[in-house]
């Protein structure tokens, strides 16, 4: 997982994290849900069924951000334990903010130097997407659009410098 | 050869992913204690003899280096090998985890062929 430790200092351009951010999600759904994301073809409009949040604190400090719909959820919860997606029930939240964590810590993991300097909050999971949030990040952030078994995914970096 | 094994990850997919992860790795777990935060890891091992420890570090109540450096206080488990599984990955980290007296470490996310080389290990002469 460290393959790119050699990657960009905190003080990089965030341009720069955006390949990172995308390699430690899908080295996470790689390794712990045997699945490979691919890049969709088109722009993808997503409108999320569950929302899983991590947030940064120390040398960066911000939060990421996993979207997907709530059948594209099941699916994960579903091939991260091995169950079949009828028998998925109320561990859905709880695996989808573990991969949001897996994600987090991966992708801090691969900036030089950060690994020490950067904690990670427990995940929040928000259910439904009739909400809206308000961020005091002070930067556009990154945000990467993924394909999971057909399902779009989105995977934000807001950062508070 | 059998393992007890005690598994604490405040989430428990992830305690049912590290299970699994050891079955995959061709352990033959006869019992499998969970626990949500380092202090409960210690009540269970009070009353259930373990051959194995795998523990997460961010936790509520008691975190993972606490509940290692506490584990010496229990008579049953002070040599019970104890392999760390965590998305902290940096250095620190790790050094940290050993000197509080951990025997391996496992960055998330693994695979079942990581935990094995890690596991293994920690168990030679222990079942």
């Amino acid at each position: 997982m460290n393959s790119s430790k050699a990657m960009p200092t905190p003080g990089a351009s965030q341009e720069t994290w955006r390949p990172l951010l995308e390699l430690a999600t899908r080295e996470v759904f790689q390794l712990m849900l045997s699945s490979e994301l691919t890049l969709p073809s088109e722009t993808v409009t997503l409108r999320p069924g569950v929302t899983s949040m991590v947030g940064l604190a120390g040398q960066l400090c911000g939060v990421i951000t996993l979207r997907c719909d709530e059948k594209a959820a099941v699916l994960m919860t579903s091939k991260m334990l091995g169950l079949p997606v009828d028998k998925v029930g109320t561990e859905m939240s709880d695996a989808l903010g573990e991969i949001c964590n897996m994600a987090a810590g991966n992708f801090k993991n691969k900036i030089s130097g950060l690994g020490d300097g950067c904690m990670l909050s427990p995940p929040t999971v928000i259910i439904g997407s009739d909400y809206s949030t308000y961020s005091l990040a002070d930067s556009p952030g990154l945000e990467v659009s993924l394909v999971f078994e057909s399902f779009p995914l989105v995977i934000s970096l807001q950062i508070h410098s | 050869m059998a393992v007890r094994v005690l598994i604490v990850d405040d989430s428990s997919v992830m305690r049912k992913i590290v299970e699994r992860s050891l079955r995959q790795a061709g352990l033959d777990l006869s019992q499998v204690f969970e626990a949500g935060n380092g202090a409960e890891a210690l009540s269970v091992l009070q009353a259930n003899p373990t051959d194995l420890i795998l523990c997460d570090i961010n936790m509520p109540v008691m975190d993972g280096l606490e509940f290692i450096k506490q584990l010496s206080t229990v008579e049953n488990a002070k040599s019970v090998p104890v392999i760390m599984i965590t998305t902290e990955g940096s250095e620190a980290h790790v050094v940290q985890a050993l000197s509080c007296g951990a025997r391996g470490y496992i960055r998330k996310p693994f695979t079942p062929d990581q935990v094995k080389t890690q596991v293994i290990p920690a168990l030679a002469g222990k079942v």
